[in-house]
């Protein structure tokens, strides 16, 4: 067996086995844990599909930010994790129902399926050979040119994304000295000094 | 040797584990945005095989823009979460009926 072929099924049974685990994993940190894994194998199959510039992205945004994240979220909740995995067994046996009709029903579909005859004339951007340009490259070139509106609605979706998310979590909490700096920087020696005349031998 | 079809199974099976997740957490959110993060994978795994069996890159753009939203969707999802937690002390599913919806 070719060394690409070994790699594919190395990368693909971790993928699943850690995907099993998150679903299945007693406490929501191992659940964390195993989706960490499962990105990264994800991304080495990116890497063998030749798209290196996607699975740098998987492991810096999903395990760099979105899984941290969530391991952030686990950790500052103080939940009772063990009640609400209680009943986890009154679901298998439905979950497992739902779950081999879809495999079947997705298995179903490409038993028997074919490329469109005129599919390799439709294609939008064909890829560069890799000799000429790299992935990051050519995807770049693609990203700024043709993409650039969806590109900056991307963006868009990130920047609304992160004020919602402020919005939603910040706390206005009172009875806490808080600065205001309009009225510090209004502030004048008129009224903030007052002169006092103090008679020799007295307090004020 | 390693044909579409293999990538296309691991996408099904990860995609299918994502679902059976849900089944099976269903008190749990957090588990349950875990498992719809393994069912965007599964489907930006797809979108790059075809992308590279075809060598057209738009497969690869458009699982850009997925990670994108998901990205965007998680966050949102747990700030979702820790809002409804300050004021319930609890992040069972089956409590959220707040709005009797």
């Amino acid at each position: 067996m070719e060394i690409a072929a070994l790699a594919f099924y190395f990368f693909a049974v971790i993928a699943i086995i850690s995907a099993v685990f998150v679903t299945l994993s007693r406490h929501p940190v191992h659940s964390v844990l195993w989706l960490i894994l499962a990105f990264i194998s994800s991304a080495g199959l990116f890497v063998l599909l030749g798209a290196e510039f996607l699975a740098m992205l998987l492991i810096i945004i999903y395990v760099g930010a979105v899984a941290v994240l969530f391991l952030f979220v686990v950790m500052m909740l103080n939940v009772d994790f063990a009640a609400l995995k209680a009943d986890m067994a009154k679901f298998l046996p439905i979950g497992l129902l739902m779950g081999i009709i879809i495999l079947i029903e997705l298995g179903l579909v490409f038993g028997d399926w074919n490329f469109a005859s005129n599919s390799l004339e439709l294609r939008a951007a064909i890829t560069p050979p890799i000799e000429d340009i790299h992935n990051t490259q050519a995807l770049g070139l693609l990203i700024y040119d043709d993409f650039i509106y969806l590109f900056q609605a991307a963006g868009l979706i990130l920047l609304v994304a992160m004020i919602g998310a402020i919005v939603l979590t910040m706390r206005h909490r009172t009875n806490i000295k808080r600065q205001n700096v309009m009225e510090q920087m209004s502030r004048d020696p008129s009224s903030a000094l007052e002169l006092k005349e103090v008679e020799s031998g007295k307090g004020i | 040797m390693i044909t579409l079809e293999h990538y296309l199974t691991v996408a099904s099976v990860l995609f299918v584990i994502g679902i059976f997740g849900i089944f099976l957490n269903r008190k749990n959110v957090i588990v349950i945005l875990m498992s719809i993060e393994l069912m965007l994978l599964a489907v930006n795994i797809n979108l790059v095989a075809f992308s590279s069996f075809l060598n057209d890159l738009v497969g690869q753009v458009f699982s850009l823009f997925i990670l994108t939203v998901a990205a965007a969707e998680a966050a949102i999802g747990l700030a979702i979460l820790v809002c409804f937690f300050r004021v319930r002390g609890t992040i069972a599913v089956e409590e959220i009926n707040s709005m009797k919806g």
